[in-house]
């Protein structure tokens, strides 16, 4: 059977500036009706802009293609104008993006932006049109579709939005959906939702469909065959289950290898309790009326006890809005809260700013984005030893530069790189810079906000290790945060489950592991964990 | 652990005056490509730093006199008539008879031209205001030029741009309009730009109930209509330069609170102000080192057109009536005079032409600035 699209030694060029810099280097695939191939790499690997070219949705220029060819159903795309390409978007061929929050128009509502597409490639108005919409959001499985139709983009959750999109991608019947990173960023839960719809749809529809992820867990619960994607290149292509079982090159032996791995630390019974909170609430009040009165609260977190000991990791777990974050927050006094906050048994909560700046040394937070918790106008130098020049105030510039480049090897960055900017680090060294920032202060307790959420799995898997290493030389206290179950339970000891701002469930990490007991739990792990039952193995 | 382990950091590169951050390197490349912006910022910088030394250009006495074998600087220095043989208080270098004195005893060396803002030409060929001497005849000029033993126009001292309804040459007073209004909107802009920033800053980072009532007390603060509390004041009492700065300031600031503000309310609850935040910095320092270099850059993208506002305010309140005391060079001046004066278009051409070329050099940098800070601008 000829391959429905059939990609050969396409390249993709950059020209910017002068220079120009080859983003995909000689890919070819293809893909036969019906089957899905998946792409999957790291960031920076090229598999976007793989996708994006297949359209040719890239802005040429600054993008070029200096070779290749692209045929879908025998035409080359590469050398087609831009009215017969718009034939083929939308209709033929159709893409699902990562960003649902950003990929529908806000000012449109649902039946408007499906509408459009029907109207533009079928010509369908009116009732027919809205009958058509209505069978494909029910198709996509939105809830309660006929009441949806006047429904804004702000009116519905992430994972709505995403089936809306993709009732979008299929309005027109395509051959060939190309889905970026369509689950990326979505809770766990809706995640596995919306896998298992697309998989359902591509099974009625016998559609082919090109997914790009990083998952390597959903690569194996939806693919049927995979091509392995670095620095541009495709290293390796073949069946799913051949490559998972015999990966050949040894960067998709590193890739699959790159689970974050190994137990947590074991804590004596006997360490000191370093902070310790007792129902602690932070509720945002919601205020109304010409006065502001306060009709109600959000409560972010409301009534969580938390106990860590020296050398403990407490990971807490929930999906997003679950006050998470809020709880870590509160817990360093960032934002306001009621209830006790102890720590090393004195209490913090009440007394003001002054009194607690000498304490903010011991007391360290590490946040998720790399890219925005660095200020980009600082050097690193500057960025780690800010906390010194006022904690230590005393310590000359020469000194201070030393403590600092003693924090940067501990993370295991090179301190002759210390008067650089941040700009010109990795996702993963400007996470390393940030728990640089955190330890040069010597702390007693750290709290990490998703610090591997937005980094690559293998860079991933170095920071996990990197924070059990630390924990261990400064045994150190560590809230985890953290809606990657594989992560928190390669560094956890003792799991708190939120949700709502409530503690569903709590306890030490192998038991919430092995037996969860309330319903809660056990879906957002069946979620996480279904689909890699042999990873165990790896 | 620094005295006994071997050095770790790497010295520190010398900070000399002009070492950049790459930052700031890429966004000088950025507005050196912009050749109309840069080229602007050339020409401008030029006729200021001239026009800063208005009294050497345009000046009715010479910069240096050699007298008797005695040295004088008269151009910092007032002379009493008596030095040369006369009986003013202050010399007229421009009287024929006191001229012939001192070339008789020595020489003077004369700025290029030798009338100063409010120098009158008393030597007019026609009455005023005269048109720029080379556009007239022969025939008018010759009169006047017999009292020097000229017959031509050639033979006068030249109004390059022609004279005002009160005799004093166009040319010197441009020059020192010019520089008076650049003045003027420069320190207008910075003042204002301090003070703005400093509100927008406060308001931004504190939020609260303090962005509240500062929110609405500019909104009643700016509705003031500041053009009719001028003209009401002026009524009271002249307005010198800085009354006018500082009555003009009362309302100038307000520009650029809103763009700071809302650039720290959304800089205050980024991961690095809560890390610095974390790590016990002060607010004052927080908002110093980590939130006012974002909104430097749309500060300094909106400085250029500040400045021009500042500059057309002062121009517009001159051609009311309303700006600098009289006599005083000025640019909105010479816009009422041209509109008082049809018959005599030299002087509207001149004084639109200084003002549309320099508001446009103007603009033209701050295009350019506006292009240089701009993150996702790519020069291909």
């Amino acid at each position: 059977m000829a391959p429905l699209l059939y990609v050969t030694n396409l390249s993709v060029a950059f020209a910017q500036g002068g220079q120009t810099t080859l983003a995909v280097d000689r890919v070819s695939f293809e893909i036969a009706k019906g089957e899905t191939l998946a792409l999957v790499g790291e960031s920076g690997s090229g598999k976007s802009v793989t996708a994006l070219s297949v359209l040719k949705l890239l802005s040429y220029p600054p993008a070029s293609h200096p070779s290749g060819q692209i045929l879908f159903k025998g035409e080359d795309l590469i050398s087609a104008d831009e009215s017969a390409l718009r034939t083929i978007r939308g209709n033929a061929i159709t893409m699902v993006f990562q960003e649902p929050m950003t990929s529908l128009n806000p000012l449109h509502t649902i039946e408007k932006q499906i509408g459009e597409i029907l109207s533009i490639h079928k010509g369908l108005t009116g009732e027919r049109a809205k009958k058509r919409i209505l069978e494909l959001l029910d198709e996509v499985g939105l809830r309660d579709a006929a009441n949806r139709l006047d429904a804004y983009p702000h009116q519905l959750s992430g994972g709505q939005r995403q089936r809306v999109m993709i009732a979008m991608a299929l309005a027109n019947e395509p051959d060939l959906l190309i889905a970026d990173e369509p689950t990326t960023a979505l809770d766990v839960t809706v995640q596995a939702q919306i896998l298992r719809l697309l998989k359902d749809i591509q099974n009625r529809r016998g559609m082919a469909m090109l997914f790009i992820t990083h998952d390597l867990g959903i690569v194996r619960a939806i693919a049927d065959r995979v091509c392995v994607m670095t620095h541009g290149k495709i290293v390796e292509q073949g069946k799913v289950a051949d490559i998972f079982d015999q990966p050949q090159h040894p960067y998709t032996q590193k890739l699959l290898a790159a689970e974050p791995k190994g137990e947590p630390h074991t804590v004596s019974a006997d360490a000191p309790e370093v902070i310790r909170t007792d129902a602690l609430k932070v509720w945002f009040p919601i205020k109304r009326g010409f006065f502001k009165k306060t009709v109600s609260h959000v409560r972010a977190v409301d009534g969580v006890t938390v106990r860590i000991r020296a050398g403990e990791t407490v990971g807490v777990v929930g999906e997003s809005g679950s006050g998470k974050t809020t709880l870590g927050l509160a817990l360093l006094r960032l934002i306001s809260s009621e209830g006790p906050i102890a720590y090393l048994g004195n209490r913090i909560d009440g007394i003001d700013s002054n009194a607690m700046r000498p304490l903010r040394r011991d007391l360290q937070i590490v946040f998720q984005d790399p890219y925005g918790s660095l200020s980009p106008r600082l050097s690193i130098a500057d960025i780690v030893g800010e906390g010194l020049e006022v904690q230590s105030a005393t310590l000359s510039l020469e000194q201070r530069r030393e403590i600092v480049a003693q924090a940067l090897i501990d993370v295991g960055l090179d301190p002759k790189t210390m008067d650089r900017y941040p700009h010109e680090f990795s996702g993963g060294q400007r996470q390393r810079i940030a728990i640089a920032r955190a330890v040069v202060l010597n702390p007693k307790f750290i709290v990490l906000d998703e610090p591997t959420s937005a980094l690559d799995m293998s860079v991933q898997a170095q920071i996990v290790d990197l924070l059990r290493d630390l924990q261990r030389r400064r045994n150190l206290a560590y809230l985890f945060i953290s809606h990657d179950l594989k992560v928190v339970k390669a560094l956890a000891n003792h799991v708190i489950v939120m949700r709502d701002g409530q503690v569903v469930e709590e306890g030490p990490a192998d038991a919430i592991f092995t037996s969860p007991q309330s319903d809660y739990t056990k879906t957002l792990f069946a979620a996480a964990f279904h689909r890699d039952g042999t990873q165990g193995a790896a | 652990m620094t005295e006994t382990t071997a050095k770790l950091a790497p010295t520190l590169p010398a900070k000399g005056l002009l070492r950049l951050s790459p930052i700031n390197q890429r966004r000088m490349e950025n507005f050196k490509s912009n050749r109309r912006g840069f080229w602007s910022l050339w020409i401008f910088l030029v006729l200021f730093t001239v026009c800063l030394f208005a009294e050497f250009i345009a000046n009715d006495r010479p910069m240096i006199v050699s007298y008797k074998g005695e040295i004088l600087v008269p151009i910092f220095i007032d002379y009493p008539e008596e030095k040369f043989g006369g009986f003013l208080a202050e010399t007229d270098y421009r009287d024929p008879v006191i001229r012939d004195e001192i070339s008789a005893n020595g020489f003077m060396i004369w700025p290029i031209i030798r009338f100063a803002s409010n120098t009158i030409n008393l030597d007019l060929p026609s009455p005023a205001p005269a048109p720029p001497t080379w556009l007239q005849k022969d025939s008018v000029c010759a009169k006047i030029a017999k009292r020097t033993g000229g017959s031509r126009c050639a033979d006068l001292e030249w109004n390059w741009l022609g004279t005002d309804d009160g005799g004093r040459d166009v040319l010197a007073r441009i020059i020192y309009g010019f520089r008076i209004s650049v003045l003027f909107g420069l320190i207008l802009a910075a003042i204002s730009s301090v003070i703005g920033i400093f509100a927008g800053a406060i308001q931004g980072y504190f939020g609260g109930m303090i962005d509240l009532y500062f929110q609405r007390f500019i909104e009643i603060w700016s509705a003031i209509p500041s053009l009719y509390l001028l003209m009401i004041l002026s009524n009271f009492f002249q307005p010198s330069f800085f009354t006018l700065l500082g009555i003009l300031l009362l309302f100038s600031w307000v520009a650029l609170v809103h763009v700071v503000r809302a650039e720290f309310l959304r800089a205050r609850n980024f991961d690095y102000v809560r890390a610095a935040r974390a790590l016990g910095l002060s607010n004052a320092r927080i908002m110093w080192r980590h939130v006012l270099p974002n909104a430097m850059v749309a500060t300094l993208t909106f400085l250029p057109f500040i400045l021009n506002g500042s500059i057309t305010t002062l121009t517009s309140l001159d051609f009311l009536g309303f700006g600098l005391p009289p006599g005083s060079p000025s640019l909105g001046e010479l816009l009422l005079q041209g509109k008082a004066n049809i018959a005599a278009p030299w002087l509207g051409l001149t004084g639109f032409m200084v003002i549309a070329v320099m508001l446009s050099l103007l603009i033209f940098i701050g295009e350019a600035v506006r292009d240089a800070f701009d993150p996702r601008k790519t020069f291909s």
